[in-house]
């Protein structure tokens, strides 16, 4: 169990390197001379201030040793300085994130819980009428882009009647404390949770359906029929289990899309998390900020991809804690 | 060929899935001829109402554009940047692919964990950045696109020619000397097509959505009309006006469902015996 956690471990270090090291590149593709473009950032650009950021971030220096300076300071948590925002994208990375793990993570249970109730109904009422409902819901959600997801809750939810908040993580000079703050933010939460969790929903419940009937027909499913074990038992320990397996390992290789959907939901209900923050560098074309996310989005991916590991060892009977 | 136009159109999602498509195709190609009102032309008053005069059907946006003229334009950027993209990730995932499978080995070692790298990136994220810093235009959206969506092309295509390469006729070829080349290009690749296509199929869909999700974030080319902009233009006014951001998102939903249903129908076609046994 230890020796593969940290094999994986390792692994995800190196992957980082990597992405580190495209990073590096990536914002040496940006057009312009990095210090004329940090200088315009910062609002000035006279020849003095700018030969003073080349020798500030090294990048008088030739290549190498410049790819040097950013994975070291990478490795300190140093990512840059925000010249539009005037902090360390670090700090501005931080004070983000919870907003961005809350909103992601409440997302990834709904769909999962969702997905695999109602594809294991559809599994089970295969070729009813309520199987084709499931089906097709799956497949007009699967269809929807995110953003318009969001903005048709936004007319349904916060237009037409008016039931939850459009926007904003908290209501704004409300001062709430205690359960009444918790209240005020879950309100908030739920139609970006809901909206990014949807898609993800749709992908879990045709998974969950496929996977159920293939495992169905295998034979130890007969044999617990045989056994005459109640059918009941028969659903949720033998054929739900095994099924599972392939839902977790679509989780794992989602983790990408989810953190990419969350700044499609945070741009479109003001949420303030890493997501909406991607989006302010976007449109201020501050690319120092805008790798910082990048790579801080690309760490969550490692991190959620060795934890999908470690449940689909938990989950798959078949599999040994063996590196 | 005759055999799998029969089994796709006997599956209800295929030939479903057709019929959108074919429409789509016939309004991104003859749309804006028999439709001339430029999408980006003042044509009536601002916040024209849906369903009020017959020359502007779908009502005007904040700027009193069309917002009919813009979905029919619309429909040629999204299939096309839809189509370009998979073909362009085809052409880089293939060969990795096959290579990997063909060779095996410390080749296939690389070439995997190469793949596995791209996979492990957010894409979108990866998307947004490389639009961001090659400027928008046509070709950087298309280009990001096929970056992030090549990964499992390659991984697909590695599996078939896993299991092909050792089948006799494969082994016969080499016997006969056969080149490298010769080989996995006339006697694996084409077994190996079916689970392509259908893959392809869904990619279109993916990078459709994908296409339209960088435009409503502002980063669609200045210069063509495309759904995701709209619903990006029209967000802003969404209490006033909600046709502008409803109308083009259906445009999307349908496209990709066809696309989707498409893939579907394809894989009851393509492959018989897994779509029997999943029923």
């Amino acid at each position: 169990m230890l020796s593969f956690v940290a094999q994986r471990v390792v692994k995800g270090v190196i992957v980082l390197l990597a992405i580190v090291v495209l990073n590096f590149f990536l914002i040496r593709l940006a057009p312009g001379d990095p210090a004329v473009v940090m200088a315009g950032e910062a609002g000035a650009s006279d020849q003095v201030f700018v030969q003073q950021l080349r020798e500030k971030f090294g990048l008088d220096k030739p290549l190498p040793e410049q790819l040097f300076i950013y994975v070291k300071g990478i490795a300190t948590l140093d990512l840059g300085f925000s010249f539009r925002q005037q902090a360390p994208v670090s700090k501005l990375i931080l004070e983000r994130l919870p907003a961005t793990l809350l909103l992601t993570l409440t997302a990834f249970a709904i769909s999962l819980a969702l997905g695999v109730l109602f594809g294991t109904f559809a599994a089970r009422f295969a070729g009813t009428f309520l199987d084709t409902a499931i089906t097709i819901f799956a497949l007009i959600f699967y269809a929807m882009p995110i953003f318009w997801v969001a903005l048709m809750g936004i007319l349904l939810f916060s237009v037409a009647v008016d039931w939850l908040p459009s926007f904003g993580y908290e209501t704004v000079g409300a001062n709430l404390t205690g359960l009444a703050h918790l209240i005020d933010v879950a309100k908030h939460l739920i139609m970006p949770a809901m909206t990014l969790g949807l898609f993800f929903m749709a992908t879990y419940t045709r998974m969950t359906r496929a996977s159920m009937l293939e495992v169905k027909r295998l034979d130890f499913v007969k044999t617990a029929r045989a056994k005459g074990l109640p059918d009941a038992v028969i659903q949720r320990r033998h054929v739900l289990r095994n099924a599972l397996l392939p839902v977790v390992t679509l989780a794992g290789v989602h983790a990408g899309t989810l953190i990419g959907g969350a700044v499609i939901t945070e741009t479109v209900f003001a949420w303030p998390g890493i997501g909406r923050l991607m989006y302010d560098a976007l449109l201020q074309r501050d690319y120092n900020l805008l790798l910082g996310v990048f790579v801080t989005c690309s760490v969550m991916v490692l991190i959620f991809n060795l934890i999908t590991d470690l449940v689909y060892r938990l989950v798959d009977p078949r599999i040994e804690f063996a590196a | 060929m005759k055999q799998f136009w029969k089994s796709m159109l006997k599956s209800p999602s295929g030939v479903i899935g057709l019929v959108i498509l074919l429409l789509a195709i016939s309004v991104a190609v003859f749309g804006p001829l028999l439709f001339p009102n430029s999408p980006w032309r003042m044509v009536q008053r601002p916040f024209l109402p849906p369903f009020m005069l017959s020359t502007v059907p779908l009502g005007t946006d904040a700027l009193g554009r069309d917002v009919f003229a813009g979905m029919i334009f619309g429909a040629r950027v999204s299939l096309l940047v839809g189509l370009v993209s998979t073909l362009v990730a085809l052409v880089v995932g293939v060969p990795i692919g096959a290579m990997a499978g063909y060779f095996g080995g410390k080749v296939d070692d690389a070439l995997m964990r190469f793949t596995e790298f791209f996979q492990t990136i957010p894409s979108f994220a990866l998307a947004i950045v490389l639009v961001a810093i090659l400027q928008p235009s046509i070709y950087s959206i298309v280009a990001s696109i096929a970056v992030v969506s090549w990964p499992p092309v390659a991984r697909l295509v590695r599996g078939e020619v896993l299991s092909l390469r050792t089948r006799e006729y494969v082994q016969a070829a080499v016997v006969t000397g056969q080149s490298n080349t010769w080989i996995i290009l006339r006697e694996i690749l084409p077994n190996a097509l079916s689970p392509v296509i259908v893959l392809a199929s869904l990619m279109v869909a993916t990078a459709i959505l994908l296409e339209s999700s960088l435009s409503f974030l502002g980063l669609g080319d200045p210069n063509l009309i495309s759904w995701g902009y709209m619903v990006g233009a029209g967000r802003t006014v969404i209490r006033q006006a909600w046709w502008i951001t409803v109308f083009p998102g259906v445009a999307i939903l349908i496209s990709v469902l066809g696309l989707n249903l498409i893939g579907e129908g394809l894989n009851d076609a393509l492959n018989p015996r897994l779509s029997r046994e999943g029923r």
